[in-house]
């Protein structure tokens, strides 16, 4: 049978600046769609010969295996200090940092918070899903109210383990963040908001504007222990419900609600 | 005709690492090395060669930004002093794993803990033995002067890239501290884009299609690989053992005890030797340079001939430890020294060498 997969037909094709392998990330998580994304924008803005990618450690710890840029491996948590010395050292390249909630949120804030405050010329991807998913379903900063996760086997106690941090809205507060926004990829009409932003914090950083963090709230099936799609549903009526979506600083200026 | 300038330690080390075609510095205040961060800022060295400076919200931060920098192949560079170098140990560990060169210069104090801003050279074990975690070294460069601390800056740079591993001043609150004329190194160009493409092609500098993604990494899931990746380093490592030990002897040739010491501890040592030769005493002074590589090979021919080591350092006997390893027991070695960031005199080491007599 000849394949139906003709180049007439073809209306989509995996981007060249994703590697073959296999990504490691369980099925329905949402870590391969925002890889996917930030690639497919670095390939349609033609950077991938100026991309300095620089990966956190955490389930995207081997970001740099299936992006298809130049990649640096941070420690824990410090990936906003390479970012800060990458994009000093070659301001004419495109710098991007790669974290989740406890890399960004956890151990890395003070990096996190400096970055930003110092208005790196960088854009920042922050995924949350509130565990920490590759060490086994941690409790994160980000884990909900009464959220039972390996480290919090009766629920998230705020009085005695503190509150979600809602950071991203804290980093929209300093002056140095030029744009700060929260999205979601679990469905495709937030997978096409989500491309645009990423566009608009790259060309941010082309026109050397400071600091642009996207924040995207995403699953974490195997974590949170429920189907994909249960866990989407649980993300939508839960971490939303925290995390709220949309844009909170646009153009150097908070948005109002 | 040279140029002399009259620096303290801690400033000929900043502007020797500008001559030397430093892109970067990233640093966090502590005494006694904040002159170095100090200097570079009032000096604006991005206005004479394009360096970057830049004061990190911590020694986590800054070791951090020196393994993005030399992630992309740039000649960078931190300094600090013993807490802070306690901060650093993970950043240092990574760029081990990682094969990244730096320069890195610990101006020590006193310590454990916060400890004293007094000088001391407590920090031998942490410097020569690894530091932070897992199987690695460092070059670790031990200077004794304003000079040397100038010198030093441009072979670290040359030596890390050599061997693309981080390199070491390992000085003290003396030398970092004290004034003395030096002679700086000539100016010598920051590497250009393409030179970096070309001479470490490992670097991320972006991916053209000739050639596939660059990937800065410690890690490997694959112990099989991760295991040929440690031999490799150990491999390089006894390449630096072969082939970069530097020490300086005085009066070892007829000597019947030798002195071993370095960086402040060897000049004060040196006064010792002064005075025990009016006395009549043969002794000598060995100093090495190099920390790692330690200079084995000529203290095991010493142990030979000589009646005695004494190890003096201002800590409670660190190197004294490498030393008797040298001399695998052919004559007797002894430790003196002060802590707690007291300097000891010359006749105090006087009287240490006599005692081991």
């Amino acid at each position: 049978m000849s394949s139906i997969a003709i180049k007439e037909n073809l209306v989509y094709t995996r981007t060249p600046l994703m590697t073959e392998k296999v990504l490691s990330f369980c099925p329905g998580c949402g870590h391969g769609v925002v890889h996917r994304v930030i690639m497919e924008v670095i390939e349609e803005m033609g950077l991938q010969d100026k991309t300095i990618g620089v990966a956190p450690v955490g389930c995207a710890v081997l970001a740099y295996e299936f992006m298809n840029v130049d990649m640096q491996e941070a420690a824990h948590g410090r990936a906003p200090a390479l970012g800060t010395a990458i994009k000093r050292l070659n301001p004419d390249k495109t710098v991007f940092t790669y974290q989740g909630d406890g890399d960004l949120a956890a151990i890395g804030t003070a990096e996190t918070f400096h970055a930003c405050n110092r208005g790196e010329n960088i854009v920042m991807f922050f995924v949350n899903n509130g565990i920490y998913g590759m060490t086994g379903g941690q409790m994160a900063p980000t884990s909900l109210e009464g959220m039972k996760t390996a480290t919090s086997p009766y629920g998230r106690d705020v009085s005695t383990m503190g509150h979600p941090l809602k950071i991203t809205e804290l980093l929209a507060q300093l002056p140095g963040t030029y744009m700060v926004a929260r999205h979601s990829v679990h469905t495709p009409a937030n997978v096409r908001k989500f491309k645009k932003a990423v566009r608009k914090a790259f060309e941010n950083q082309l026109e050397k504007k400071g600091t642009s963090l996207l924040e995207i709230v995403s699953n974490c099936n195997s974590g949170w222990k429920m189907t994909p799609t249960d866990a989407n549903k649980w993300m939508e009526e839960h971490m939303f419900a925290e995390f709220p979506l949309g844009d909170i600083k646009m153009d150097g200026q908070l948005v109002q609600k | 005709m040279k140029e002399f300038k009259l620096m303290k330690g801690n400033e000929a080390v900043a502007e020797a690492a500008i001559r030397a075609g430093c892109d970067g510095y990233f640093g966090y205040p502590i005494t006694p090395q904040s002159e170095v961060l100090e200097y570079l800022m009032a000096e604006q060295p991005e206005k004479r060669t394009g360096m970057i400076v830049l004061q990190a919200e911590s020694e986590v931060a800054a070791i951090n930004m020196v393994y993005g920098g030399a992630g992309c192949g740039k000649r960078v560079m931190t300094s600090s002093s013993s807490p802070g170098m306690s901060l650093k140990q993970e950043g240092i560990s990574y760029m081990a794993g990682a094969e990244l060169p730096c320069l890195i210069v610990n101006v020590v104090r006193g310590g454990p803990g916060l400890g004293t801003i007094q000088p001391s050279q407590g920090d031998y074990f942490q410097s020569t033995k690894g530091g932070g975690h897992g199987d690695y070294r460092l070059i670790v460069l031990a200077p004794a002067s304003v000079q040397e601390m100038a010198d030093f800056a441009v072979l670290g740079f040359d030596l890390a890239f050599k061997y693309r591993m981080p390199a070491l001043i390992l000085s003290d609150g003396v030398i970092g501290q004290m004034m003395e004329k030096v002679v700086l190194p000539d100016q010598r160009p920051r590497f250009t884009e393409a030179e970096i493409r070309k001479n470490t092609p490992w670097a991320t500098q972006g991916k053209t299609p000739d050639r596939e993604h660059n990937i800065i990494t410690s890690l490997d899931l694959d112990s099989s690989k991760q295991e040929i990746h440690v031999n490799h380093l150990d491999e390089k490592y006894k390449a630096v053992e072969a082939n970069e030990v530097r020490y300086e002897e005085l009066q070892c040739e007829d000597a019947e005890y030798i002195i071993v010491a370095y960086g402040s501890s060897a000049r004060i040592s040196q006064k010792a030797v002064d005075l025990l030769r009016a006395q009549g005493v043969k002794v000598g002074l060995f100093r090495p340079i190099t920390l790692f590589p330690f200079p084995k090979k000529p203290i095991a021919e010493y142990a030979k001939k000589v009646k005695g080591f004494l190890s003096v350092e201002m800590s409670l006997g660190q190197m004294v430890e490498d030393v008797r390893l040298a001399a695998e027991g052919k004559t007797k070695v002894e430790h003196f020294g002060r802590v707690g960031g007291i300097i000891p005199t010359p006749d105090e080491v006087v009287n240490a060498l006599t005692k081991l007599m």
